[in-house]
């Protein structure tokens, strides 16, 4: 059987058809890419790179070329902040020979058939677009070519193109010219690509394709979405964590001003209205009962969340285990919950007909939001047109879209379109969230003074266990949650011995996927514990980490950055002026990250003066946008480990909003970030989360050189602090 | 109630059923700006910032009645493509959005800081721009409130010698 797991562009898929748009030509194209999405997580977990998937044999629109020679590009995969639309644009103009203006990047409706059947996230979109898009893009402008070089009568190799224009023997033609009026397309067998040194965008810090937008307030995130004669929903949530609908007494609401409609359902009772705030009243006149289970508290969490409980999975071993009687340090660390807390709220506008549903919507997960709606309507997939918009924010957040499902429901039951969106305290109590974690970490130094052993054992509530996204027959299969173990492996693999242990604890609220995943509890734990046996050994602790580093290719990656970022920040273990420096690295989905943090205590709180970051992603397609991302990277995953934790109260999830929801602010954020990127490797790797590593480790070390304490709890705290 | 504010320079004659509905509301679904954003609800993000008599203010919490005859700018009369405000243009520059959502209001409690005070410190900004970002744009915000505050004084200057 041959392999299925190569890419290839189908000719038979390549069609070409009119009238999509009001205006031009379109061009459809469609890449297949057989993979078992069982493979691709494997290949996650491994840190290779997931490829862009489709499973669908249908057409996909990619490219359309409009009359106005602008290529609209659909873009499988959604725009959240992290400069994706900007990257693809680049890509796609460098093969199509167009300048980035005459590329407009758009999200594909599901209509389109252009729908990932993963998701946007895992730091995938850039990587796994590189090969695919370009090639795609090759053969639009190859077959653009051809056609031109018929209605010219000229050789197609005397023609050549340039910003959209293609020429030859003192004749010239636009793009859009050369496809008006073509029925029949001849596809190219096989897209040549162009030499990487002849790419004009490709490498270039380009600004984003979304920045004037942004900047005046053009109305294009989920929340913006609006239809003719749209009506508000409102869906009343219990407050208790476990709490289960039992029955509504919905008499107070009914006569309500402004109310249309009350929606009982088996799962949910929702109200429509005629504002917003009518909905929102009487959602609150509405009287359910619960079933409950036991009020919960912080410390009952804490004590579930403990290593030893569930069953445990070897991840990762080396060589031989500890010996009962072996010396060895110890030092456990732990992670509180976490919110997702971006801004945009969920949000949905859904519009939903005897035989068809629009929704428009912010989602990381088109096809999934398809399914699901498609489900619970009766509706077959092709019938439920997913619109996308902008995220205000995704953060993994978006990853789960039962809300869509929600609003789905009640446009049905009032034959309106029916917009609905979460409170903000919904979002607090009913996010999906960063689960805590405990890790126990063991190490044993030889006479030399470096590790001759190494043991990580860890527990965390799920992430990928159970989630729609990811076959559950695969986190069976490995024994351990695909999304928790990120950043588990121990990654000093000349070390003699060592050994990784995953424990599965399933808590009774939801816990899911939060940008980068287990990586920045684990990185934290890990890379504060190597901290301390640097210390303990009286070694440099980049020294200390280089020693022990293997010789593959990504380890001399890891010690090349960790190299870079230590001569760049000229990192030094003397206090100078009440500041001292604290480093740390991980590698996370095959990209390598180091960060120095400089760091002092000011009024009796720990404040992040400065921070160097050294990654290596790889080809950077946009260096501004990877630093961006560094930078946010630093400042969220500051706000993460200095500030952010979530509590459990009498059963309920607590703070329910920002600032008891403490967060990073401005004045919090360092006054400076260095980036140094390296690229070593030809192509593109993952951006979106690697950074989020080392930065809670950078910091724990700096205060462990400022005071002496060694922070093992997230949020750091010092012992001194209020 | 009948309520007249004017928004972005042009006047606004609205009837409004409970008239304390909050600010946001009324820009964005009955005047449909929807610029100005909506993140909590109870003031503690700034999403919703725009200006009041040229104050920020946090438009979520902010009744409509107390609106009344005043002048409301919104992101949208900030300034625009042809005619960018000067912390428009900063942000620009300084390439400071990434998913986006919550950078109108901060441009908003930008251009009103500085219309008080037109050089601030890194203090000035700690203290008054106390709007959330998830993504963590802080780093660039602030070189480009001080290249807005540059952009601005420059344009002063231009303006005076043209007089």
């Amino acid at each position: 059987m041959a392999d299925k797991s190569k890419k290839k562009v189908s000719r038979r898929k390549f069609l070409v058809r009119g009238g999509l748009g009001t205006i031009g030509v379109v061009a459809i194209g469609a890449y297949i890419f057989r993979n078992p999405i069982r493979r691709q997580i494997l290949g996650m977990v491994n840190s290779l790179e997931a490829p862009y998937t489709d499973n669908t044999d249908k057409p996909m629109v990619w490219f359309e070329v409009t009359s106005d020679n602008t290529i609209l590009l659909h873009s499988p995969k959604m725009e959240m902040g992290q400069g994706t639309f900007t990257g693809i644009a680049q890509m796609a103009a460098d093969e199509l020979s167009v300048t980035m203006n005459q590329i407009k990047v758009v999200h594909a409706a599901s209509s389109t058939g252009n729908v990932d059947s993963f998701a946007t996230g895992g730091s995938t979109s850039i990587s796994g677009l590189w090969k695919p898009l370009r090639e795609l893009a090759a053969m639009l402008r190859v077959m653009l070519l051809k056609e031109a070089a018929l209605k010219l009568n000229i050789g197609v190799d005397e023609l050549s193109v340039a910003d959209g224009i293609i020429s030859g023997n003192g004749k010239t033609l636009t793009y859009a010219q050369a496809a008006e009026g073509v029925e029949q397309w001849e596809v190219p067998d096989a897209p040549v690509l162009k030499d990487i040194k002849d790419y004009k965008y490709i490498g270039q810090p380009i600004a984003r394709v979304d920045l004037e937008a942004k900047v005046y307030g053009d109305p294009i995130f989920g929340m913006d979405a609006d239809m003719p004669g749209m009506l508000y929903g409102a869906v009343v949530r219990p407050t208790k964590i476990g709490a289960t609908f039992v029955s509504a007494d919905t008499s107070g609401a009914e006569s309500m001003p402004g109310v249309i409609k009350i929606i009982v359902e088996d799962d949910f009772v929702g109200v429509v209205a005629n504002s917003m705030i009518a909905a929102e009243h009487a959602k609150n006149a509405i009287k359910v009962t619960w079933n409950s289970i036991e009020d919960l508290d912080t410390t009952a969490i804490t004590e579930m969340m403990t290593v030893g409980n569930g069953n445990s999975t070897i991840i990762q071993q080396n060589g031989a285990a500890f010996d009962e009687d072996d010396e060895f340090a110890t030092l456990e660390f732990r992670s509180p919950i976490g919110a997702h807390a971006q801004i945009e709220p969920n949000g949905v506008v859904a519009s939903v007909e005897a035989d068809n549903a629009i929704i428009k919507i912010s989602t990381q997960v088109v096809s999934l939001t398809r399914k699901e709606v498609a489900k619970r309507l009766g509706l077959d997939t092709e019938q439920v047109n997913i619109v996308p918009t902008y995220l205000g924010g995704g953060f993994g957040r978006r990853l789960h879209t039962p809300h869509a499902v929600q609003a789905a429901v009640m446009s049905k039951a009032v034959g309106k379109p029916v917009k609905y969106f979460f409170s903000r305290k919904e979002e607090f109590q009913h996010d999906m969230f960063r689960p805590p974690t405990h890790h126990i970490i063991k190490g044993k130094l030889n006479a030399e003074g470096y590790l001759d052993g190494l043991e990580h054992q860890f527990v965390s509530g799920d992430v990928a266990t159970d989630s729609a996204l990811v076959p559950n027959v695969l986190t069976n299969f490995l024994g351990a949650d695909v999304g928790a173990i990120r950043g588990g492996f121990i990654q000093y693999t000349d070390i003699p011995n060592f050994k990784s242990v995953y424990w599965h604890v399933e808590l009774p609220f939801a816990t899911s996927w939060w940008r980068s995943l287990g990586l920045l509890a684990n990185t934290f734990a890990m890379e504060s514990f190597i901290d301390e046996m640097a210390l303990k050994a009286n070694k440099n602790a980049v020294d200390f980490r280089l020693r022990q580093i293997g010789e593959q290719d990504i380890d001399v990656r890891l010690k090349n950055v960790i190299k870079a970022a230590a001569e760049k920040a000229k990192y030094s273990e003397e206090v100078v002026d009440g500041r001292a420096m604290g480093f740390a690295a991980s590698i996370d989905a095959n990209t390598p990250c180091a960060q120095v943090a400089e760091v002092s205590i000011v009024d009796n709180e720990i404040k992040v003066h400065k921070v160097t970051v050294a990654m290596d992603p790889g080809l950077a397609v946009n260096p501004d946008q990877i630093r961006a991302q560094c930078e946010g990277c630093v400042i969220m995953g500051m706000s993460a480990v200095l500030y952010e934790q979530m509590f459990v109260e009498n059963g309920e999830l607590t703070p329910t909003i920002y600032g008891p929801y403490q967060m990073a602010l401005m004045k919090n954020a360092p006054k400076e970030i260095d980036v140094i990127l390296l690229q070593g490797k030809d192509t593109p790797g993952a951006v979106g989360e690697p950074p989020l590593g080392p930065i809670g480790a950078a910091i724990a070390n700096a205060v462990r050189r400022l005071t002496g304490e060694r922070l093992t709890q997230l949020p750091l705290k010092l012992s001194t602090e209020s | 109630m009948k309520i007249s504010i004017t928004v972005n320079g042009v006047v606004k004659a609205l009837e409004i059923a409970d008239e304390n509905t909050p600010l946001l509301w009324v820009i964005r679904d009955t005047l449909n700006l929807k610029g100005t954003k909506f993140g909590c609800g109870k003031a503690a993000c700034g999403a919703c910032t725009l200006h009041v008599d040229g104050e920020a203010v946090r438009s979520c919490s902010y009744p409509v009645k107390f609106a009344e005859g005043k002048e409301v700018t919104t992101i949208e009369g900030l300034g625009d493509r042809e005619n960018p405000h000067p912390v428009q243009q900063a942000w620009i520059d300084e390439i400071v959005p990434q998913c986006g959502y919550c950078q109108p209001g901060f441009m908003m409690a930008t251009a009103a800081l500085l219309n008080k005070v037109p050089t601030p410190t890194d203090e000035d900004i700690d203290k008054n721009i106390i709007n959330v970002c998830r993504c963590g744009t802080y780093y660039r915000m602030r070189k480009a409130i001080h290249k807005a505050a540059e952009l601005q004084a420059d344009k002063v200057m231009n303006e005076s010698k043209t007089l």
